[in-house]
């Protein structure tokens, strides 16, 4: 009797390590915003931004297994598009005089903006993703590269929208941590969601094992189509997000280099869980910073390191063989952090969250090694 | 010129760019015949021959001893890339692979940018390769004829190499079916080895004609031709040798026909299209033009 | 020759063989029975090194092989005939054997050797530059035993040589382990047809879920009344 009640005044276990952490972003956000110099806060805001990058990319690459590589492509087209959208009337007359005329004479707000640049992008995603989807393996992850490059041709080619080759500056600087982090949460949120529903989990099914998953009736194909269009959404509004806090931008800013770092976080962080791409990104990020910086040179009295630009790519790309060969289901080994358990353990004390776990299983199969 | 001059003229160019892409294209099949990994760093074996020559030229040796010190360091390299990043990660899911593959690219992208500079540099071809041989009205470069005789004589001993020696058999044997090569006691180790190490050979062949053929190098040039390469494999059938070959010269005729034939307004897209026809290759014919289209049995 | 003592090995999760022994001596032909999924290839696997053992000791001449390496394992002189055959497909039955040979130093020998196969299965030096897929089922296992009898073997590992071939053809191939077995070579033979298996071998082991359930010799399991309801219920065997 006492238990139950007990019970019923505790609240449910489960919300309490969320809503314990959303506090302390929600403090995070705000000490930055109020506290920290610009340096930090640029850094806090890149974090939130790559939070939504790597955590819908799980969504696609971690969920359903099609690997893409390939992304950056959406993001371009949700900068692109919001940018174009976004951009004063005076400026579109000096840097795209091109334009249709229904466009060079509006420009939007921020919010429609990106919306319709996140459309954008989905739209791209559904023509493209319709045949690709069908590809397995490498083969899709090629297909999506195949699709980067065409994508980087477009964008360098098709000048009367994008400007070509040349920087597409201008664009109004709208990014602020608060969007930022809502479309983060928002992110987090959707795709945590969707990994612990149903439909999540007929997509995990079917990405460990299509065969199987078929003969229980689960459409494979528009599993697959689904996670990429919804990812390819949330990437064109980070595209956007991105595109308005760095306010300049050319095609080279969305290809392979940015690519590889957002799969490193992804991959390091560890494919399928949404814990495990925020801490990937954070940690990741902080890596990079600090390498970033080491580039600069340093002096440490002593020794004088000379500064070593591209240093911090080439640590990088040493840090994700390792990952790789050492602990490829990265660093929280492709399983969300169970927050119910952690709950349990803090309030409910050791044996009763033991026998809760066994009946409680969350488990993400990993691919077993061929010989 | 007549109409006809000019046909061969671009024949001849397309067998000679096909030369190129069938080289670098072999190079990528043998790997991912046995290993089933798609090797994008093979395009920077390129970049690091072509530097190695550079540096030998511009310290005034010949150029034919530049050129071989350039394949060779493209074979070391080859080799090392193998031992380091590949062997402690093979038996991965093959993504894991292509993206081990990737970091490699990338490492060896910026390390070149560190030593060498992001900004292009000349590279002088000797007199040897400049000159042009006329037949008739025909004007044809002597580079060309150097890619297609090397490439002759390279698939030639290639071809030898897999049919007769054991070693080469073995690379077959290997490529076909892993396990039971180990159970023969096959060295699997030393057989892929020799793949990495003939497929980066040819990829320095391939520098050094490729790096003559554009008159400069840059910290970046290796990115494009493995892409082609990679596209020729998969015309031909990825993982097959003969496919790889038939898949170079395909590719090189596509190109050369794309740019007869587009419109002037379209001809940057290029590139795109080839892509465009590799997603097409990947959805209908998988297993290339000449495969099956065969879809995965239960 | 081969002792395995209180071998286990897994997958994962997965106890495939739990303290299994048994004992190869010179010249012996031994039969491993049992259903599917019992161990049987699992413990070739293991005597071959494709799979490492998490206990026990494979002993090989007094030598302890647990954890060497596939090669230094074929070096000695275990030659594994896989499953399901596993020909080389797209080489020709002349580079399939060469294959076999590919550890052997004397070139002549091998030579010869390659005439002896081709003397014990005539069909195959019919078929000496035809590419290995074009063979039929039983042609493409006696070249995979052709295939291993040219590395040499001292101890010839057999796993399921009977599987998916006709009757026929299966009468064909117990006939050439029966000239094998004339011939002095050690074989560990893994086999889902007892009928067949027992007629052949001098001692035989049954494996059942990863553990040895009964041995003895040949004569002694063929009277064994359970096999004979497990496995010979006196009409033909149904497929499993």
């Amino acid at each position: 009797m006492a238990r139950e009640l007990r019970r019923a005044a505790t609240p449910p276990a489960g919300l309490l390590v969320p809503l314990a952490l959303l506090g302390a972003f929600a403090l995070l956000i705000a000490g930055t915003q109020f506290l920290a110099g610009d340096y930090l806060q640029r850094i806090v805001l890149g974090i939130g931004i790559n939070i939504i990058l790597v955590v819908s990319l799980n969504l696609s690459n971690g969920y359903t297994g099609v690997f893409s590589l390939g992304h950056v492509g959406f993001m371009a087209i949700g900068a692109y598009t919001a940018g174009v959208l976004t951009l004063p009337v005076s400026l579109k007359a000096v840097n795209l005089p091109d334009l249709p005329s229904w466009l060079s004479r509006v420009a939007l707000p921020f919010l429609p903006a990106t919306l319709i640049g996140g459309l954008a992008a989905m739209a791209v995603a559904l023509a493209v993703g319709a045949s690709l989807m069908r590809l397995k393996g490498a083969y899709v992850s090629v297909g999506t590269l195949g699709f980067l490059i065409i994508m980087q041709v477009i964008m360098v080619n098709w000048d009367q929208a994008t400007r070509g080759a040349r920087t597409f500056a201008g664009v109004p600087p709208y990014t602020n941590l608060l969007n930022v982090w809502t479309w983060a949460a928002i992110t987090v949120y959707v795709v945590w969601r969707i990994g612990r529903s149903s439909y999540g989990r007929s997509m995990m099914a079917a990405r460990d094992n299509e065969i199987a998953a078929r003969s229980l009736g689960i459409s494979v194909m528009r599993g697959r189509l689904l996670a990429f269009c919804l990812s390819a959404f949330l990437t064109g509004v980070a595209g956007s997000l991105w595109g308005h806090f760095i306010t300049s931008f050319s095609p080279k800013s969305f290809f392979f280099v940015q690519a590889f770092s957002i799969i490193t976080m992804l991959v390091v962080g560890g494919l399928g869980s949404v814990s495990g791409s925020v801490i990937g990104v954070f940690l990741i990020t902080i890596i990079s910073e600090l390498l970033r910086n080491a580039e600069r040179g340093m002096d440490l009295g002593v020794i004088q390191i000379p500064p070593i630009y591209g240093a911090s790519q080439v640590v990088m790309a040493v840090l994700f063989v390792l990952v790789i060969a050492l602990r490829p289901a990265g660093l929280v080994g492709g399983r969300e952090i169970d927050f119910r358990a952690m709950a349990r353990r803090i309030f409910r004390g050791k044996e009763e969250s033991h026998a809760a776990d066994a009946a409680d299983p969350i488990d993400i199969p990993r691919k077993e090694e061929d010989e | 010129m007549t109409a006809f001059e000019l046909l061969v003229q671009q024949l001849i160019n397309a067998v000679s760019i096909g030369s190129l892409y069938a080289l670098m294209a072999i190079g990528l099949a043998m790997v991912f015949s046995i290993l089933r990994l798609i090797n994008f760093a093979h395009g920077d074996l390129i970049m690091v021959g072509s530097y190695v020559a550079l540096l030998l030229l511009l310290l005034g040796l010949p150029f034919l001893v530049a050129a071989a010190a350039g394949v060779a360091a493209s074979t070391l390299a080859g080799l090392l890339m193998e031992r380091v990043a590949y062997r402690p990660v093979r038996g991965a899911h093959e993504v894991a692979m292509l993206l081990t593959s990737f970091s490699v690219t990338i490492f060896l992208e910026n390390l070149a940018i560190i030593i060498f500079r992001p900004t292009s540099r000349a590279f002088a071809s000797p007199e040897f390769l400049r000159g042009i041989i006329e037949i008739g009205r025909l004007r044809i470069a002597s580079l060309d004829i150097m890619a297609i005789a090397c490439a002759a004589v390279l698939l030639a001993a290639l071809t030898l190499y897999v049919t007769r020696t054991d070693t080469g058999i073995a690379m077959r044997a290997a490529s076909q079916d892993l396990l039971a090569a180990r159970l023969m006691g096959i060295n699997v180790n030393r057989v892929i080895a020799a793949a990495f190490a003939i497929g980066s050979f040819m990829a320095g062949v391939v520098g050094i004609l490729w790096s003559v053929r554009v008159g400069k190098i840059d910290p970046l040039m290796g990115f494009n031709p493995v892409l082609k390469a990679f596209v020729a494999s998969v015309i031909g059938g990825l993982g097959s040798l003969s496919g790889a070959v038939i898949g170079g010269y395909v590719l090189g005729f596509l190109e050369i026909l794309l740019q007869g034939l587009l419109p002037a307004a379209l001809t940057p897209y290029r590139d795109a299209l080839v892509f465009a026809v590799l997603i097409a290759l990947l959805l209908f014919r998988p297993n290339g033009i000449l495969g099956s289209t065969e879809r995965e049995k239960i | 020759m081969l002792k395995l003592r209180g071998v286990e090995v897994g997958y994962g999760h997965i106890r495939a063989l739990h303290d299994v022994s048994l004992e190869v001596n010179d010249g012996e032909l031994v039969a491993l029975l049992g259903a599917n999924g019992a161990g049987k290839s699992s413990t070739l696997m293991t005597i071959s090194g494709i799979v490492r053992p998490r206990g026990g000791t494979v002993f090989y001449d007094d030598l302890d092989l647990s954890k060497a390496s596939p090669l230094d394992i074929v070096n000695r002189g275990i030659i594994h005939c896989p499953e399901g055959r596993r020909i080389f497909g797209g080489l020709t039955v002349q580079e399939n054997l060469r294959m076999g040979a590919i550890r052997r130093r004397d070139r002549s020998r091998a030579a010869a050797d390659m005439d002896r196969v081709f003397s014990l299965f005539p069909v195959l030096g019919e078929r000496r530059r035809q590419a290995g897929a074009t063979l039929s089922g039983g042609e493409q296992q006696m070249l995979a035993i052709g295939r291993a009898l040219m590395a040499e073997p001292r101890l010839l590992l057999l796993d399921e040589p009977s599987l998916g071939l006709a009757p026929l053809v299966v009468r064909a191939i117990f006939r050439v382990i029966r000239e094998l077995r004339s011939r002095r070579v050690t074989i560990l033979l893994v086999e889902q047809n007892v009928r067949q298996a027992l007629a052949v071998a001098d001692r035989a082991y049954v494996l059942e879920t990863g553990r040895v359930v009964l041995s003895g010799t040949g004569a002694e399991l063929r009277a064994n009344t359970e096999i004979e309801k497990a496995y010979l219920s006196g009409s033909p065997r149904k497929a499993t």
